[in-house]
């Protein structure tokens, strides 16, 4: 049962996933950590997302990797968009209206998606699809490679951008002092926006490094908003470093799970995890004491 | 008359035009919506009981609902035990769930949003588990025999059912009116309000907030049951997925948390809306869910308090002008 | 001496490597009206957490009639007789002025209706009257102090903890507050009140405690405690003690 040559490729996949996982978790953590609110329609973006990379496909031809500074940048005018009107609007001075609020786009989004698209599942043929790369006992599909490069590449990017840009430094500061950060002339409404744009960009590049392997339809949205929140919580909320830690943590139990237990039973493992740190550990693992 | 009796009174009414329905009417079309406006209303009033007058917001409602659906099922499928029968055992296993979920929760204070997910983390693990166990069906789901009599809760005509969902209705309006009007109801609305203040004159939280959810959950389950015998088929998707939660919800803030009749007129406005939205634009998939999901977002932002909420802050506008004044 | 209503012995709280409250021991005396004074930051409100069950106690006993409640849940200990007030007003803000009263009478009540018109009676005691169908939200800052007042008043306590009562009040609201708060300790329910406001501390209180940097620096009467050279230095800083009087005794001719 413990066969080095059935865990390791599991393993691996995991670790594959989780990058995307980490990449996804990571927009969640900065649209937390800045604007304190929990996006629970991060899901149903994602599932835009993915639907906007497979027509960007089978419309227009435009190979997924090709198609990432589209993704990004639409992704980003959407969640600026929702954000400054939307969001914005609902507060009225209560975390649980902003919460509603984004439980109403989520269901809007599914359900528009519904609507459209239908509920049949679609997916992409690419001519690396099926190809694998051998890395000792595993045979690992490129694709998965490539999104799990890709998603550090663009987290390391988005690193950069938290830590040595001027946006960065603004956002840093209304995450920290909003009131301080206002008086020093910063825009809290833009950063605000700003950072749920780039929270919804970061989907916006998943969506692209996720659908060569995987899949899309409307309820798709669903399965990632809690293994989102479960690595959100499990790093510690706020924490890009607990978000990256903890997408991987979760593609490995995730993948370990499904191989002991079955495909459906393994994501029990996910939302037991979640349940759990909630009740006893509600930091997480980087995060600040609340 | 004071406003306790007069409540009462409005409930009392309420209770004998909606049963006198079935008695005007035959047309299948207008007993089918009043049924179903009136589960809508069970399940709101449920969330209600829970959201708007304890203050914690569950995202994961059908947890209680596909807990009493099945018991509901599976005690005639596989006890054969009768459907009366099982509807008092359902109503108690959904109240054991929502004394479960509660005492780990509230045990651990969660709250908000933390609250709110993991209620919908819950649901979900019991729908998985229900779409991989044998005796729920699986994936396949339960279908409960047609065997047509009162003794067996299958009604030959709409006016029966409706009947059934009334009294459930009405008991769930005598609860939230025992909630606006009793100790326990004034407990509850001060741990919402602020629970450190409660505490300080002499609330415990903890006590407080299970008996709601227990109350909550047992509503949920007893409108589980109701649509294990109208429907006569559940499985994992409608038991516990999120249409259920999100309908119970949404109704409730629409209509108006924390009030008697919220519940009532959010599951009415949402029901016509579904309604003319189906004569308008035929049956298209998801295009319900759109609307309550539009509804909502536009309710948060400008509506908060709800519909009856306005009426709420119109009369409490009225006493304090109207009553003596600083 | 009487046997004391609330007794401290070695009470010490620390949040990771801050002492916030250090080794203090007090007894009040039943119907006392006494305070609790210190300079901001010296760990007042958190004594009182720490007194009423909102804080567990690193180390050290609270007892209260004779009971050892340390660590007690607050619910418990209200319905032994201790209710305290907040420093930031908590009301409940989406009910009016009689239904938040009513919620701390509703400790010995249980008939609705009953607690409802006890509620109207305690808010005639402390002056709101006027204001009971309003809701709290609508009430000004010395309106919510004396709701806060009121609820915990409605508990019939036997020991009532009120954190700045007075704070964020104008004189005339001071003068007016202060009477309310003695006629409370009047008919016979013990009070201990933080406070800054030093007229309403000269005028009520018997029996003073001074807190500084979670220290028990000095008790005594008012008078006394003023005096003390310990209790102006807390405030106004070291050495001060004696530059006042060199400036007084070089003032005079």
């Amino acid at each position: 049962m413990f066969d080095f040559s059935i865990l390791f490729p599991s393993v691996l996949n995991g670790l594959t996933t989780g990058a995307v996982y980490a990449l996804i978790a990571v927009g969640l953590t900065l649209i937390y950590g800045v604007l304190h609110i929990i996006n629970f329609a991060h899901g149903a973006s994602l599932m835009l997302a993915l639907y906007a990379v497979y027509f960007l496909k089978e419309r227009w031809g435009i190979d997924p990797y090709m198609a990432l500074p589209i993704a990004i940048l639409g992704m980003f005018a959407l969640g600026y968009a929702l954000q400054r009107v939307v969001i914005n609007r609902a507060g009225h001075g209560k975390d649980e209206n902003i919460l509603l609020a984004t439980l109403g786009i989520a269901i809007v989004m599914e359900n528009l998606a519904l609507l459209f698209f239908k509920s049949d599942t679609r997916s992409i043929d690419t001519a690396y699809s099926l190809s694998t790369v051998a890395i000792g006992p595993a045979m690992i599909a490129v694709p998965k490679l490539v999104a799990f490069a890709g998603a550090l590449v663009v987290s390391a990017i988005l690193f950069w951008i938290m830590g040595r840009t001027d946006l960065g430094r603004a956002i840093r500061a209304v995450a920290k002092e909003k009131e301080g950060a206002k008086l020093m002339g910063i825009d809290v409404d833009h950063v605000y926006a700003m950072s749920f744009g780039i929270g919804l960009a970061c989907l916006g590049a998943a969506a692209c490094f996720l659908l060569p392997a995987y899949y899309v339809n409307p309820q798709v949205g669903n399965g990632f908003v809690l293994v989102a929140f479960t690595i959100v919580v499990l790093g510690g909320m706020g924490s890009f470093v607990g978000a990256l830690v903890g997408g991987f943590l979760v593609g490995v139990v995730e993948s370990l799970g499904g191989l002991y237990l079955g495909e459906s039973l393994g994501q029990i493992g996910i939302f037991a995890i979640f349940i759990g740190v909630v009740l006893f550990r509600p930091q997480g693992m980087f995060g600040a004491k609340a | 008359m004071n406003s306790g009796a007069k409540q009462l009174a409005s409930i009392a009414l309420f209770a004998v035009v909606v049963a006198c329905v079935p008695l005007v009417t035959t047309s299948g079309v207008v007993l089918n919506f009043v049924m179903m406006a009136l589960y809508a209303t069970l399940i709101a009033q449920a969330w209600n009981i829970l959201g708007g007058f304890g203050g914690q917001f569950s995202f994961g409602h059908a947890l209680f609902f596909g807990t009493g659906a099945y018991i509901q099922a599976i005690a005639q499928l596989q006890g054969g035990i009768n459907a009366w029968i099982a509807l008092p055992m359902a109503v108690a296993g959904a109240a054991l769930v929502g004394l479960f979920v509660g005492a780990l929760t509230f045990r651990y204070g969660l709250k908000g949003s933390y609250f709110a997910l993991v209620t919908l983390a819950f649901a979900e693990v019991f729908r998985i588990v229900a779409t991989s166990v044998p005796f729920t069906g699986g994936g396949v789901g339960l279908m409960v025999p047609l065997r047509e009599s009162v003794g067996n809760m299958q009604f030959a005509s709409r006016g029966g059912y409706l009947w059934l969902v009334l009294s459930m209705v009405v008991v769930a309006l005598l609860v939230t009116w025992w909630l606006r009007n009793g100790r326990f109801g004034a407990y509850l609305q001060a741990v919402r309000d602020n629970e450190d203040a409660a505490r300080a004159v002499g609330v415990d939280p903890f006590r407080v907030k299970l008996a709601a959810i227990g109350i909550s959950a047992a509503f949920m389950g007893a409108a589980g049951a109701f649509y294990v015998q109208v429907f006569q088929y559940i499985d994992a998707g409608i038991a516990y997925g999120s249409v259920v939660s999100v309908e119970a919800l949404v109704a409730a803030i629409v209509g108006g948390m924390g009030t008697l009749w919220g519940p009532v007129l959010g599951a009415a406005v949402l029901h016509l809306l579904a309604d003319l939205t189906r004569n308008l634009f035929g049956e298209l998939p998801g295009i319900n869910m759109v609307i309550y999901g539009t509804v909502l977002v536009l309710i948060v932002i400008f509506l908060p308090r709800g519909v009856a909420g306005v009426g709420l802050s119109v009369r409490q506008l009225w006493n304090a002008r109207g009553g003596k004044h600083d | 001496m009487t046997e004391p209503l609330l007794k401290l012995e070695g009470i010490s709280r620390a949040f990771g490597g801050l002492k916030a409250v250090q080794n203090v021991s007090l007894a009040v005396a039943p119907h006392s009206l006494t305070a609790l004074i210190g300079p901001n930051g010296a760990g007042k409100t958190t004594l009182f957490a720490l007194m009423s069950g909102f804080l567990k106690p690193d180390s050290g006993t609270v007892r209260f009639a004779g009971q050892d409640i340390t660590g007690r849940e607050p619910h418990r200990n209200a319905v032994l007789g201790m209710t305290r007030t907040f420093q930031i007003v908590k009301p409940f803000a989406a009910q009016t002025v009689r239904e938040n009263i009513a919620v701390g009478a509703h400790l010995h009540v249980r008939d609705r209706a009953e607690a409802l018109r006890s509620a109207d009676e305690v808010a005639q005691r402390v002056g709101l009257a006027p204001q009971l169908d309003k809701p709290a939200s609508d009430l000004t800052v010395a309106g919510r102090k004396r709701l806060e007042l009121a609820r915990a008043l409605a508990t019939r306590p036997r020991l009532l903890l009120l954190d700045e009562v007075l704070a964020g009040l104008n004189p005339q609201e001071i003068a007016e507050m202060m009477p309310v708060v003695r006629g409370i300790a009047d008919s016979g329910v013990t009070v201990l009140m933080i406070e800054h406001v030093m007229q309403a501390v000269m005028n009520l209180a018997e029996h003073v405690w001074v807190l500084a940097q979670g220290q028990l620096i000095a008790e005594g009467s008012p008078a006394q405690v003023t005096a003390d050279d310990r209790v102006v230095e807390a405030y106004l800083g070291h050495g001060t003690a004696a530059r006042l009087r060199k400036a007084a005794a070089g003032a005079t001719p």
